[in-house]
């Protein structure tokens, strides 16, 4: 394809990623270097009905409109933001580091600082959700493979119901389910003889919960696209393999599973980017007393009492960002040295 | 096709309260839009104030539960999206803080004669919202299996605990008590509510600096844990308030810390267990730690009107909304809330919020910087109640999450 063609063929995609990609980017990484004017106060006398009057302090809200006025972004805070309490934290850190009573200790005191907590619950989701769910989705497309041809359709649309239902919905489906009125919470109660049992309450309990679920949330994608692949093995390869006295499961270690490399690494990437951004099934499950996510973290910023806090939403959104390049760095590494090996 | 074509309309005759005259309220021309969330007692209102629609006077309504995100650039815009916000203590702060409500004095001395004093917001001396309504938590307990227990109505938090003692000791429940402690707004709320007990101030007055690490606020968390030891160890952190007037209704708690606004639902009897609702009592909220303030923050729920708008409009909605509560609307709905509304004769499910404000409990604290405490209160107590960590510990780190949060805010430096 000529060079011309070839870029008035991707001309609009590109004007669109700039948009609607690179330029939203470039405004959040910019908000997040700024934070609030000085609020101007004062003190005046307030009266409620109830309460009577009491004096209470109040934002001059004129005068720092004027403040506003001039610099509509807010205070240049460089990277002030993002090494606050709230995010990397690093006086915390340092002062944990320098002085601390082992490597438990280290560990209970960098889990108490909420973005290291919030880290900690996204990476373990990521990192045991995503080769569970691919293994799952794996067994479902070889299973389903195997069933015959009539039963094929239902069996599939089954297979997808985890995918088709809104990941909130699917949630809160589970939480009423695993409340202590609920089958689920009535049933494990039972199973294990312990009326206290809840799984709300319990931190590794919750963790479980909440990876259970993403484990039965994602694995569909694998499965469609494993179960995709698995049309394309290539007949006489299978059929030599039989001749070669290749029992099952050699024929899938050793046929199958390299022909299919390729697609495993693209659902791994998608889904490592996925569970990365992990968010829903924690507002589902109510789970933000004992799990919460970077995701979460953006939410709970804009979503405060009385003011959004855009500074420390946009701080965590670039961390988040930057998260994510790092954990598809290997796979971005791998798939660029195939590439070039091939050519 | 038709049928969706009605479906649509009637949607939006439903959002949108329909524009028909019903009474000319003496509005003069203008156009009247509303935003609030959504209960019962706002839709009282708002539906009443829409009777002021005319050939002149347009209403519109929109009640939602996500009033407060989107209150704020609503009346930034100019002119602004609604006339009138309805807020709370809490949610008329950040309006407060960017300027987007108007002064309300001109429009009180023009029609308001018919408004009691204490409706009045004032704040630096000028009205800034007119209240209707006030709310608050307070106890809701059952009598009969108190006086199974053989213990008398409580009235502080140490009587509470002995009633749940002598319950539990008794074999009449295994879990007598019911908070919402749920982590999250609920929690916070609870936190404020025995804080505002104490007599102690949150902030160091006239500044945003924080005053709960000390004693006073560990006499709180000790208060919350004495009661989490009475309610249900698998449930309690699931306790938020309709949760626990479910746990009430079922009759598997006996004293309950509600709101207000849910006693007339519990007194109604509906969805109730047999026995809970003939033997249900309401009172004003505990007094604590030897103190004579009751643990609970009064809450109000009044109007405001926006700055950005045209003074037609202004007056215009001012005169709805003074329609919306007027005291004929009030004696129509008497158990809709505690009204604050003149001629209004308190029914049984409003006795624990005027017990509450007679015996001198503390409004919830209106200053710009409480909304960022109650946020970092929301996060960081939650391992406290859990019990995974002591009470110095759970300010400490509520004490750094608010500076931190206060310094982004601008509050602090």
């Amino acid at each position: 394809m000529p060079h011309k063609t070839f870029l008035a063929f991707i001309l609009p995609s590109i004007i669109a990623m700039v948009l609607f990609i690179a330029l939203p980017i470039i405004s959040v990484a910019v908000q997040s270097l700024y934070v609030e004017h000085d609020k101007v106060l004062v003190t005046v006398e307030n009266c409620q009905p109830l309460g009577g009057c009491t004096t209470e302090t109040v934002v001059d809200s004129e005068a720092t409109a004027k403040l506003k006025a001039v610099a509509p972004l807010g205070e240049f805070n460089g990277l002030g933001t993002y090494f606050n309490h709230a995010h990397l934290a690093i006086d915390e850190v340092a002062e944990i580091v320098s002085d601390n009573t082992g490597f438990a200790d280290i560990v209970a005191r960098l889990y108490n600082l909420p973005f290291y907590r919030a880290l900690s619950f996204t990476l373990a989701y990521c990192f045991i959700v995503t080769p569970l769910a691919m293994l799952l989705g794996f067994l479902i497309a070889l299973a389903i493979n195997m069933v015959p041809r009539l039963l094929k359709g239902p069996v599939i649309f089954f297979s997808l119901l985890p995918m088709i239902i809104t990941p909130l919905i699917g949630s809160l489906i589970l939480y009423w389910m695993i409340s202590a009125e609920g089958i689920l919470g009535v049933g494990l109660k039972w199973l294990f003889s312990d009326p206290t049992l809840s799984l709300k309450s319990s931190l590794p309990l919750t963790w479980i919960t909440l990876i259970i679920y993403g484990i039965w949330t994602n694995a569909p994608f694998s499965f469609v696209v494993f179960y995709a692949g698995l049309q394309t093995v290539p007949g006489d390869t299978m059929e030599s393999a039989m001749i070669d006295g290749a029992s099952r499961w050699e024929r899938i270690r050793y046929v199958v599973m390299p022909h299919l490399r390729p697609l495993a690494t693209f659902v791994a990437l998608v889904q490592l980017m996925d569970n990365f951004r992990v968010f829903e099934p924690i507002v589902g499950l109510s789970a933000q007393a004992n799990a919460t996510s970077l995701s979460f973290a953006i939410f709970n910023d804009l979503r405060n009492q009385n003011a959004q806090q855009y500074g420390s939403a946009a701080t965590t959104s670039m961390l988040t960002i930057i998260g994510v390049i790092i954990l598809l760095m290997p796979v971005l590494i791998r798939t660029w040295r195939e590439y070039h090996q091939k050519s | 096709m038709k049928h969706i074509l009605g479906a649509g309309v009637s949607v939006a005759a439903l959002m949108l309260t329909a524009t028909v005259a019903f009474a000319d309220c003496g509005a003069p021309a203008g156009s009247v839009r509303i935003l609030s969330n959504d209960f019962n007692a706002l839709k009282v209102v708002a539906t009443a104030a829409a009777e002021c629609a005319s050939d002149t006077v347009t209403v519109t309504a929109n009640q939602t539960t996500e009033h407060k995100n989107i209150q704020g650039p609503a009346l930034t815009a100019n002119p602004a999206e609604y006339t009138v916000a309805m807020v709370a203590n809490n949610s008329i702060v950040p309006l407060m803080n960017d300027g987007l409500i108007r002064s309300l004095d001109d429009l009180v001395a023009k029609y308001g004669q018919e408004l009691q004093p204490n409706q009045l917001i004032k704040i630096d001396g000028k009205v800034m919202a007119i209240a209707f309504m006030g709310n608050g938590q307070h106890l809701i307990y059952r009598k009969d299996i108190l006086e199974k227990a053989g213990v008398a109505a409580p009235q502080s938090y140490d009587d509470v605990l002995a009633a749940a003692k002598a319950i539990k000791d008794a074999g009449l429940m295994e879990y007598p008590l019911a908070a919402s402690v749920k982590p999250g707004w609920d929690l916070a709320a609870e936190f404020v509510n025995d804080y505002l007990a104490t007599g102690a101030d949150f902030f160091e007055p006239g500044t945003a600096t924080l005053t709960i690490n000390n004693e006073n606020g560990k006499k709180v968390l000790a208060l919350m844990q004495a009661e989490i030891a009475y309610m249900d160890p698998a449930t309690y952190l699931t306790f938020d308030a309709t949760e626990i007037q479910k746990q009430y209704e079922a009759g598997k708690v006996a004293i309950i810390n509600e709101w207000g606004s849910i006693a007339g639902a519990i007194l109604d009897g509906k969805d109730s267990a047999e026995g809970v609702a003939e033997n249900t009592v309401i009172a004003g909220a505990p007094t604590f730690a030897g103190g004579t303030i009751p643990a609970a923050a009064l809450w109000w729920d009044g109007f405001t009107i926006a700055k950005n708008i045209s003074d037609a409009d202004a007056e215009a909605s001012f005169v709805a909304m003074l329609h919306g509560i007027s005291p004929d609307v009030v004696k129509a709905n008497p158990d809709a809330a505690t009204w604050l509304v003149k001629g209004f004769e308190p029914g049984p499910a409003a006795v624990g919020v005027i017990a509450n404000a007679t015996n001198g409990a503390r409004a919830y604290p209106m200053n710009p910087y409480i909304g960022l405490l109650h946020t970092a209160l929301s996060a960081e107590l939650a391992d406290f109640v859990a019990g995974k960590e002591d009470a110095d510990k759970a300010l400490a780190d509520t004490e750094a999450a608010y500076n931190t949060a206060a310094k982004e805010a601008g509050f602090l430096k």
